[in-house]
C-alpha cells in the first residue's frame, strides 16, 4: 500500500463493473428465458394434429344432380353445379367474412346472410361486400364412381367436369 | 346510555381477536380514520381523504364505479355459471339451455350475467367519454388514461370471448366472422387466427381456448388492471374535479 488514496479509486470501477457484468449476466440469461419460453408457448399453442373433418367430400353418384341444377351442401360448405358445361362445385364459404352462403333457388342466386353479398352459380359476386369470386374446388370422379370434392384445393374458374 | 346493539357493536371492537382484524380501533380521529383505510388491503388503494367535490354526482356521473360494479356482478354470476356448463361441443349448447329451463335460478344467474356483460361494455365507453371531454385524462393522469384504454380493450375481449360460449348460430357466426376480421392483420393475421382458434375453423378448440380466455386470462388481466387504475387515481391526486386547488 505505498498511497492509501489510490486504492479505493481503483477498487471503485472494478466493483461497479463486476456489478455490471452480474446485471448483464442476469439480463442475458432472461432474454434468453424469455426467448425460449415464446418458443415454448407459441409452439404449445399450435395444435400439431387437428381432429377438424375432412375437406375431401363424397357428394355422390353424378347422376343425383340433373342438369342445370345447384345443390348446396351446408354441412360441408361446398355446392355441386351440373351446368351446361359439365359439373364443377363451388365453395359456400363467402369470401367476405367466411360466413356459409345459401341457395336462393327463387332469384337463381348464392347470396351470404351476414352482410348481403350474391353471387351468380358460377360463383361471380353481383352484389355486396365480398372482395373475390366464391372459390372453385377440385372436382373429380372417384373410382367407385361418385363425384369428389376438395375443400381444401382450388382450381382456375371454368373448370368442368365431364361425367 | 347508548342502546344496547351498539353497546354490543363498540365492546365487541375492543375485543382481541376483533383488534387482530382491524388494528386502528374504532376511534374517530382523523389518525384512527386514516388508519382504517390504509391498513385495510382493500381501502389501502384509495387515499385517506378527498375532496368534498370529488363526491360530487357531476364529477364522474360515478360512471367508474357503476362500471366496477357490473365486473363484480359479472364475476359473482359468472362462477356459479361455470358449475354447469361444459366447454365442449356436445354440451355447451344444451348446457345453456339448462341453465335457462332446468337449473334453479339459473335463467337468472345466466341473464344477469348477459345484461350485466352489456351494462359493461355501455358503462365503460361513457366513462371514457365521460372523462375525454371532461379532460380527465390530461396530466397528471396521461398514464391512467392508457390503463383504462387496455381496460376498454379488456372489457371487449370478455365481450367477444363469453359471445361464443352459448354455442348458438349467433355465437357461431360472430366469431367465424370476428375471427376472419382479426386474419386481416398484416403478415401475421392468418397465423394469429390460427393460434386464437387452435385450428382452421371454429370448432371443439376454439370453444376451449374462449372459455379459458373468458373465465381465466382476461378476468386476472381485468383484476391486475383494475387495481392499478385505482392505486393511481390516488397517486394521481385524487378524482378530476375540474377546478385548480386554489379554488377548493
Amino acid at each position: 500500500m505505498p498511497d492509501e488514496k489510490d486504492t479505493p479509486n481503483i477498487q471503485a470501477p472494478t466493483r461497479s463493473t463486476r456489478r455490471e457484468s452480474f446485471v448483464k449476466l442476469g439480463l442475458g440469461s432472461m432474454a434468453i428465458a424469455g426467448a425460449g419460453a415464446s418458443v415454448f408457448g407459441y409452439e404449445f399453442l399450435s395444435p400439431n394434429v387437428l381432429y377438424e373433418p375432412s375437406p375431401i367430400t363424397n357428394a355422390g353418384k353424378p347422376d343425383r344432380y340433373p342438369q342445370g341444377s345447384v345443390t348446396a351442401d351446408p354441412k360441408n360448405g361446398i355446392y355441386v353445379v351440373h351446368g351446361p358445361q359439365g359439373f364443377y362445385a363451388l365453395s359456400a364459404i363467402c369470401t367476405h367474412l367466411g360466413c356459409l352462403t345459401t341457395w336462393a333457388p327463387e332469384q337463381g342466386l348464392i347470396a351470404c346472410p351476414c352482410h348481403g353479398s350474391k353471387f351468380t352459380p358460377e360463383g361471380i359476386k353481383i352484389e355486396g361486400p365480398a372482395p373475390r369470386p366464391l372459390a372453385w374446388l377440385k372436382v373429380w370422379v372417384g373410382e367407385d364412381g361418385d363425384l369428389m370434392v376438395d375443400r381444401s384445393a382450388t382450381v382456375p374458374a371454368k373448370q368442368f367436369l365431364r361425367a | 346510555m347508548a342502546n344496547p346493539i351498539e353497546a354490543y357493536v363498540n365492546g365487541l371492537r375492543e375485543t382481541r381477536w376483533w383488534r387482530s382484524v382491524f388494528r386502528s380501533g374504532s376511534g374517530a380521529t382523523n389518525l384512527h380514520r386514516s388508519l382504517a383505510v390504509q391498513q385495510n388491503i382493500f381501502m389501502h388503494l384509495f387515499s385517506v381523504k378527498m375532496r368534498r367535490a370529488a363526491l360530487n354526482f357531476n364529477v364522474t356521473w360515478y360512471l367508474g364505479t357503476l362500471s366496477l360494479t357490473t365486473f363484480i356482478i359479472l364475476v359473482a354470476t359468472g362462477i356459479p355459471l361455470m358449475l354447469y356448463y361444459h366447454p365442449s361441443v356436445p354440451q355447451a349448447y344444451a348446457d345453456m339451455k339448462d341453465l335457462q329451463f332446468v337449473v334453479s335460478a339459473g335463467v337468472f344467474l345466466r341473464n344477469l350475467h348477459r345484461w350485466s356483460a352489456h351494462a359493461m361494455v355501455l358503462l365503460v365507453f361513457a366513462h371514457m367519454f365521460k372523462v375525454f371531454y371532461r379532460g380527465a385524462y390530461r396530466p397528471p393522469r396521461e398514464f391512467n388514461w392508457v390503463i383504462g384504454v387496455a381496460l376498454l380493450l379488456v372489457t371487449l375481449f370478455l365481450s367477444y370471448t363469453g359471445y361464443l360460449l352459448p354455442w348458438d348460430q349467433l355465437a357461431f357466426w360472430a366469431i367465424t366472422v370476428g375471427s376472419n376480421i382479426l386474419s386481416a392483420v398484416p403478415v401475421l393475421g392468418q397465423k394469429i387466427r390460427f393460434l386464437m382458434l387452435g385450428g382452421n375453423t371454429v370448432n371443439a378448440n376454439a370453444l376451449l381456448r374462449f372459455y379459458v380466455l373468458h373465465c381465466v386470462i382476461l378476468p386476472l388481466i381485468a383484476f391486475l388492471f383494475i387495481g392499478i387504475h385505482f392505486w393511481r387515481i390516488r397517486k394521481d391526486g385524487g378524482l378530476y374535479t375540474g377546478r385548480s386547488k386554489s379554488n377548493e
